[in-house]
């Protein structure tokens, strides 16, 4: 208890770390939330229109009223695009060749080219999907016209998709990213609290203070966590809040389960900043293993924004090892599809096994330490 | 006084040197790290998990389902015998998609009526899912315009040809390999990451630890003790961007386009700038901890979702895209871009250069005032 205490004064009198810990999160979870979206809209598009005729126009206007491309210009050359393409000032090209609507009307193909910068490849494939939506829908038409100036009266059924989205039918990717962002800035602060917390003193050699007083190792290692476990969940609750006050995003589910969900998880995030913090003999080293050897792997390994399906099998199988990728499935889980305890039971389990481990870890590895 | 420089850096490389697992961190970890994520990071939306509930079962129905398989995009995981089992496969993500062919499909296209197909996607991860829309009109698409020519050549026509004969081509990454977009936004990644996070405990843990008022007592300028400290970084960098170009190259095919003394002017830069950041961010904290905490929190998130790396900036609101101006992960990752994959010339990122000569020197002018300010004194 006097422990915890001392503990609490040591952080309440780090003036900066407060404001570190509190302002941080807010900051950083609304900007990133504006940021995070993945959806391609606004495509910055360049046009080649060497017929600007009625069909041409139409054509380029069927581009625009597609929402999903923005005119940045019209260019009069094929130098011009790649200008515009080499500097990155647009994504995609049209060129819409000369007699383009004669052509059309008499039934020869006209070719039509698109150009698609690859290098941004997440923009590109959506983009050349989109255009071939267009350009195949614009041919789908004048085959219609077509078929009616042949054979008057012939009616011929089209195939018409009816999509229906669920869980996110406006396809808001914030509503897909905010989540995640959520999970990560929890992670980012909640390791940063404990992974230094021991090997500080050990570095400024108050360490072996502690081993010669009579307490016990628990007692110390409860006492490091519970503080950063109370300042964990303030930034829950903050981060939540902000999530669903500023951003709108809707809470589906039950929130005490995500509340108490959060807090299973921040037990794993702080035992692991306490096992790393227990390996380590400086702070440079338990920053740099705590850096590239847990965060870094949460990042990019949790389904944060890189789809774990798509991952070769070995890595799909390290995620299994992240708490971050369970605690995803749960934030996800109870935010959007308002599912309960019943469909989460796998990853809150998986979730208190990997929490009890690693505080077991870390409580051997302290012992060794005093000893 | 470059004695003094060099008498520091060795110094600092003898403690970097004595800890093993620090060194091994800073020099082998990025280029580990490009091994498994250039593995692991994949945008693309392949393997759709499909079911379907075909209440026709024509061979107008099966025709359709055939273009959902043989796409390539869509794996037919189940076959159902009523719509109400479509609820539970996209509650427990057993697929992402479900599509009801209406039981009188075949009989509508025959008598020449539309014939609404219905198609279910999981919208959570909204991105795969406006993909797998794409990919659901085209097919349905190309099956209509295939039902069309059947019309078109039995009304007499010979030759059905394509009103519009339609060429995408791609640039640059004509296969539109993720790596290939993804392997210079990691090397902008590890590299921001790596150096200002290194740096930034450097000189407050001569603070923390005490030994900061030993230096400050002997004659060592600040400029100089700064310089003498950033240097063995800067060598653990240069080590670590050579390992993971290499890298890039043999693992991924991903070479240099362009030429490699811009790359190697544009990379001495970028670390510049980024080691400086992390000097301000040492000379202005008290504790170790909160340098950690600042370190990360201005570089690393900012860096994987604000500089391009993955999340395009067009799409930002515009007061978002102003920040972006503020991460010098953009400029460099827009420069490394089109040095790496389009090799273009320096007319097309001399304003990323300059940018990140900007902010090279704003900060070290900053750093330099808030040193002489300062000094020693409050230490």
């Amino acid at each position: 208890m006097h422990l915890i205490r001392k503990e609490f004064y040591q952080f309440l009198r780090d003036r900066s770390m407060i404001a570190i810990v509190l302002l941080a999160p807010t900051i950083q979870l609304i900007l990133l939330g504006y940021a995070a979206i993945l959806d391609v809209r606004n495509i910055p598009l360049v046009v080649l229109d060497m017929d600007s005729g009625y069909h041409s126009r139409a054509l380029v206007d069927r581009f625009v009223n597609s929402g999903y491309y923005s005119i940045v210009d019209y260019v009069q050359s094929v130098n011009e695009i790649d200008d515009y393409i080499d500097r990155g000032d647009a994504s995609v090209a049209l060129v819409i060749p000369k007699h383009f609507g004669n052509d059309l009307y008499a039934g020869y193909s006209p070719k039509l080219q698109v150009i698609i910068d690859g290098s941004e490849t997440n923009i590109a494939t959506t983009g050349m999907n989109y255009a071939s939506m267009i350009v195949n829908r614009y041919s789908q038409n004048i085959l219609l016209e077509r078929i009616d100036r042949l054979a008057h009266g012939t009616v011929i059924s089209r195939v018409i998709p009816e999509i229906r989205i669920w869980y996110n039918p406006s396809l808001e990717s914030r509503n897909f990213m905010i989540p995640g962002i959520v999970g990560m800035l929890l992670m980012v602060i909640t390791i940063n609290l404990t992974s230094l917390s021991i090997v500080k003193e050990k570095e400024i050699g108050t360490f072996e203070q502690l081993a010669v007083t009579p307490i016990r190792s628990y007692h110390l290692l409860a006492g490091k966590t519970i503080p950063a476990m109370i300042i964990g969940m303030a930034d829950v609750i903050l981060v939540l809040s902000i999530a669903y006050l500023h951003f709108g995003i809707p809470i589906k589910g039950s929130i005490l389960l995500l509340l108490c969900l959060s807090l299973i998880f921040l037990l794993t995030t702080l035992g692991l900043g306490l096992f790393v913090s227990t390996i380590s003999r400086t702070q440079q080293q338990a920053m740099m293993t705590s850096v590239f050897f847990v965060m870094l792997p949460m990042i990019f390994l949790s389904g944060f924004v890189f789809p774990i399906s798509n991952m070769p099998v070995i890595f799909q199988n390290i995620s299994y090892l992240l708490p971050l990728r369970y605690f995803f499935e749960i934030v996800r889980g109870i935010f959007l599809k308002g599912i309960g305890i019943v469909d989460l039971w796998k990853q809150v389990c998986m979730l208190s096994i990997f929490g009890v481990a690693i505080f077991t870890l870390s409580a051997i590895r302290f012992r060794k330490n005093i000893g | 006084m470059f004695n003094r420089i060099i008498a520091i850096a060795r110094k600092e490389f003898r403690q970097v040197g004595r800890d093993r697992r620090s060194l091994g961190i800073l020099i082998f970890i990025p280029a580990f790290m490009l091994l498994m994520f250039g593995y692991a990071v994949d945008f693309d939306v392949r393997d759709i998990g499909l079911a379907v509930y075909d209440a026709d079962n024509s061979s107008h129905s099966r025709e359709l389902i055939d273009a959902f398989i043989h796409s390539g995009y869509f794996n037919l995981k189940y076959h159902l015998d009523s719509a109400a089992e479509i609820d539970p496969l996209l509650d427990r993500e057993l697929v992402r998609v479900a599509i009801v062919i209406p039981h009188d499909f075949s009989a509508s296209i025959l008598t020449g009526n539309d014939v609404p197909v219905q198609v279910l996607i999981d919208g959570a991860n909204a991105s795969a899912a406006a993909t797998v829309m794409g990919y659901v009109h085209t097919i349905v698409q190309d099956y209509t315009l295939a039902l069309m020519s059947d019309v078109f050549l039995f009304s007499g026509e010979t030759v059905f040809a394509q009103p519009v004969d339609y060429h995408p081509r791609v640039w640059y990454n004509p296969e539109l390999r993720s790596p290939v977009f993804l392997i210079p936004g990691l090397i902008a990644f590890i590299l921001m990451v790596t150096s200002t996070v290194a740096t930034s405990l450097s000189i407050v843990r001569e603070i923390e630890l005490g030994t900061m008022e030993q230096i400050a007592v002997s004659s060592v300028h600040p400029a100089q003790l700064i310089i003498g400290k950033i240097i063995p970084y800067i060598c653990t960098s240069i080590l670590s961007t050579i390992l993971i170009l290499i890298g890039g190259y043999v693992l991924f095919g991903v070479g240099v386009a362009g030429s490699f003394l811009m790359l190697s002017v544009l990379v001495l830069l970028f670390l510049f700038v980024a080691l400086v950041w992390g000097v301000i961010i040492s000379t202005t904290s008290k504790t170790q901890q909160v340098a950690f905490m600042k370190a990360l929190t201005t570089t690393m998130l900012p860096t994987f979702i604000l500089s391009g790396f993955v999340f395009p900036i067009h799409n930002m609101p515009v007061v978002i895209q102003a920040v972006t101006y503020l991460v010098p992960a953009r400029y460099f990752l827009e420069a490394l871009r089109a040095i790496m994959i389009k090799g273009t010339g320096l007319t097309a990122y001399w304003e990323q250069i300059a940018a990140l000569l900007l902010f090279g020197t704003l900060l070290v002018i900053a750093s330099t005032v808030h040193m002489k300010r300062r000094g020693y004194s409050t230490y």
